[in-house]
């Protein structure tokens, strides 16, 4: 009888101790997709939450940008298994959700309760819509993003240097609220000695080989007025993408490369432009927001020697390119529910709130609304501001194809000098004509 | 019998293999041995081969497996050759072919030269000299780009040393007439060594007997070098040349990584406009047309060269 009950209990023992290792029946390796950055390294941490909460275990597969679409896009392309969640660029959504590799949500949202007008309105069309405009989401929005512009505050606050600025400018030296302004700052400060170094005026993208120049340039094409196609016309493109604002805009971003940007700079986007702005090279830089929370902390350049601001307006509006992803479940996982179970837990206003103070930048509003969002951070108001004025590039399932000759038009415009504006402008609509006319939609 | 002799018996056992294959003939057997390379070759070089020349007439796209397949004719091969941003791209690897071929077979069929002759350390200074060739074109790419950065780049500041212009005044991956030399120049950097084993092969069969009939004869070493020399090593140039040409054809990495393609359109070879077409821009159809082309034009610049290397070795 006591062999029995010892036999017992040490079975009922095992049973328990097993049934604590593992919380749910089935713990499952998740593997979560996203490019190589600070923000990644922010989701490994929280993610630890998530682990300990469910039992499943989280594994991570990081890109570095430049080669980030290549290598996910052809994992998605070949069916592949190696991701169960993809946290994939915004312009993928359209393709992701046409040729089936991201599974659809909307079951899933409404089944738990997650509503999409809880997020920041452009982060849910950019991030999650496809058709855009239509109630049909392939992602949760994960981090908001846009391209902003951060400044050298304590060069702008040396007496000398405003004095020398409002006697050649005719105003202050301050962040500059338009595009026109932003030159002059970038002029004043090119070739300058700081401190006994020669200093330039901005780092801005120049990269050919991915997005770079596009999610530049995009950033003066927007507020000199170019658009991606007639408003009242799907895909008609002459008159609006090589239009005289956007001509003129583009004409801008040239001068700007050409004016007040450090040598050798041809060929940079996000990486080359923070080790230009944390070394000192120069007084303006342009950059996605991810990278606030680091210049915030970087001993050079943080600890509020730094300041941001939006994207400066133009002649034709106030706009800023759109960055940042939404959360998928790809459709080729064998781990759904367990994938899904992490978009549960990551929508929760407690686990957003988180990921905010983790140097994520959470598109819930709960959270950005909250009344000490702006202040929570010296960047936080300038988010807010840069994700109000957002527009996006194509997210058409042929979005490879029209951001590749944008690449190469703008590129042999703007830093081969091949060319003028106009020539880039029209080439371009050429090349995305025909892109529409294989796709069946001209 | 020796022991050596009767290990060589056929044991029992084998009689009945031994006569099943004296069942076969001599070309069953040889096809038997061939068949496996030939099943080989036909799935992974003349079947893909195949496959891309039907793509090649068709819109298929490889990440669009939904998508209807239209036959297309010869819209795609249409489009290519009158595509002038595509012959950008031939001038620039034609730019790159040429002068990477020129400055590698000239420096290094003189260090060749140099080398040949005996002289303390000469072992050493073949090993030095051969290093670059053994590193990987991405990290050669990669850390060229740091020596031709204008502000802290080391080619600059010699340049600079030299020339007295501003280092940070000139950017050479950066500038349009610059960056196809600056591609050009890491090449030959990095394959000099290899054109100059072979030219050192061939210097080292010459036979010594050559050059001491000809000193008998009183000639000058300036003759020596044009009428013995030159004719002799020709052949291994030439092989060098074709190699080399091959090579750069399809060069890929080293500027990827140098330049991306830039700035501009300027140094973006074929292979790396084809990879684009077909491996970002997914247009698989009409970059196999693309593919095809290059195969052929590549194909047959090939057949000819060896037929002139056949020529002037059976002289």
């Amino acid at each position: 009888m006591k062999k029995s009950v010892l036999a017992f209990s040490a079975g009922l023992g095992m049973f328990t101790a097993s049934v604590v290792a593992a919380p749910t029946a089935n713990a499952e390796d998740l593997t979560l997709c996203w490019a190589a950055w600070d923000p990644a390294n922010a989701l490994v941490e929280l993610s630890k939450d998530f682990e300990a909460q469910s039992g499943h275990n989280m594994s991570f597969e990081f890109v570095p940008w430049p080669n980030f679409a290549d290598r996910m896009l052809n994992e998605l392309n070949s069916g592949g298994k190696l991701c169960d969640l993809m946290i994939g660029d915004s312009q993928w959504i359209g393709g992701a959700a046409e040729n089936g590799h991201y599974i659809k949500m909307n079951d899933f949202f409404e089944q738990e309760g997650i509503d999409m007008a809880d997020f920041i309105p452009a982060t849910v069309t950019g991030y999650a819509e496809w058709p855009k405009g239509t109630p049909n989401y392939w992602a949760l929005p994960a981090f908001g993003d846009v391209v902003g512009w951060t400044y050298r505050k304590d060069w702008f606050e040396r007496p000398e240097l405003q004095a020398e600025f409002q006697e050649k400018y005719g105003r202050a030296l301050d962040a500059p609220q338009t595009l026109e302004e932003l030159k002059d700052v970038a002029e004043f400060f090119q070739g300058r000695e700081i401190d006994g170094k020669t200093v330039y005026g901005a780092a801005i993208y120049t990269e050919r080989g991915s997005e770079g120049i596009t999610m530049g340039v995009t950033n003066a094409l927007y507020n000199y007025g170019f658009l991606y196609e007639n408003p009242e016309k799907p895909y008609e493109l002459e008159g609006f993408v090589n239009s005289p604002e956007a001509v003129a805009g583009l004409e801008y971003y040239k001068e700007l490369y050409d004016c007040c940007t450090p040598p050798g700079s041809s060929d940079w986007y996000m990486s080359e432009c923070i080790d230009a702005f944390k070394s000192g090279q120069v007084a303006l830089q342009m950059n996605f927001a991810f990278i606030w929370p680091g210049v915030e902390s970087d001993p050079n350049v943080g600890g509020g020697k730094s300041g941001y601001f939006p994207n400066p307006a133009g002649p034709g509006g106030h706009f800023a390119q759109l960055g940042g992803q939404g959360i998928s479940v790809v459709a080729y996982s064998d781990k759904q529910d367990a994938a899904l179970e992490y978009i549960k837990w990551f929508a929760q206003p407690e686990v957003q709130k988180k990921w905010w103070e983790a140097g994520g930048y959470s598109a819930l509003n709960a959270v950005v609304e909250d009344p000490g969002f702006a202040s929570s951070q010296p960047y936080a108001q300038t988010f807010l501001d840069s994700m109000a004025i957002v527009k996006d590039f194509w997210a058409e399932p042929a979005y490879a194809s029209l951001l590749l000759p944008m690449q190469s038009r703008i590129h042999n415009y703007v830093i081969a000098g091949q060319g003028t504006a106009q020539e880039a402008l029209d080439g371009l609509v050429k090349d995305w004509n025909e892109v529409f006319e294989d796709e069946g939609l001209k | 019998m020796s022991d050596h002799h009767r290990s060589h018996r056929p044991e029992p056992g084998s009689t009945a293999l031994v006569h099943r294959v004296k069942g076969l003939s001599d070309r069953a057997i040889a096809w038997l041995f061939i068949l496996p390379t030939i099943v080989i070759l036909l799935a992974i070089n003349i079947f893909p081969l195949i496959w891309t020349i039907y793509l090649s007439f068709t819109n298929y796209r490889v990440n669009r497996p939904n998508k209807a397949v239209d036959f297309v004719g010869l819209r795609n091969y249409e489009r290519i050759l009158s595509d002038t941003d595509i012959w950008i791209t031939m001038q620039a690897t034609a730019h790159f072919l040429f002068w990477t071929i020129f400055f590698q077979v000239l420096i290094g069929f003189a260090l060749a030269y140099l080398i040949n002759k005996k002289f303390k350390g000469n072992d050493l200074l073949t090993t030095i000299i051969v290093l670059p060739m053994m590193l990987s074109p991405a990290v050669v790419g990669n850390f060229w780009t740091f020596l031709y950065q204008p502000q802290i780049g080391l080619f600059n500041y010699v340049v600079s040393f030299f020339s007295g212009v501003d280092p940070s005044q000139f950017s050479m991956i950066g500038d349009v007439v610059l960056a196809p030399w600056a591609i050009v120049i890491v090449d030959t950097w990095m394959w000099t060594p290899f054109v100059m084993l072979i030219c050192l092969a061939g210097l080292r069969s010459i036979p010594d007997s050559i050059y001491e009939a000809a000193e008998c004869d009183r000639a000058s070493k300036w003759r020596q070098f044009w009428t013995i020399t030159i004719p002799m090593v020709l052949p291994f140039l030439m092989l060098a040349v074709l190699f080399r040409g091959i090579e750069n054809f399809k060069m890929f990495d080293l500027v990827v990584q140098l330049t991306g393609g830039g700035p501009g359109s300027t140094t973006e070879l074929t292979s790396i406009n084809l990879k684009r077409e077909a491996f970002e821009k997914w247009r698989t159809g009409y970059a196999s047309a693309y593919a095809v082309i290059l195969f052929v034009t590549v194909f047959g610049l090939a057949s000819i060269y060896v037929k002139a290397l056949n020529r002037v070795k059976d002289r």
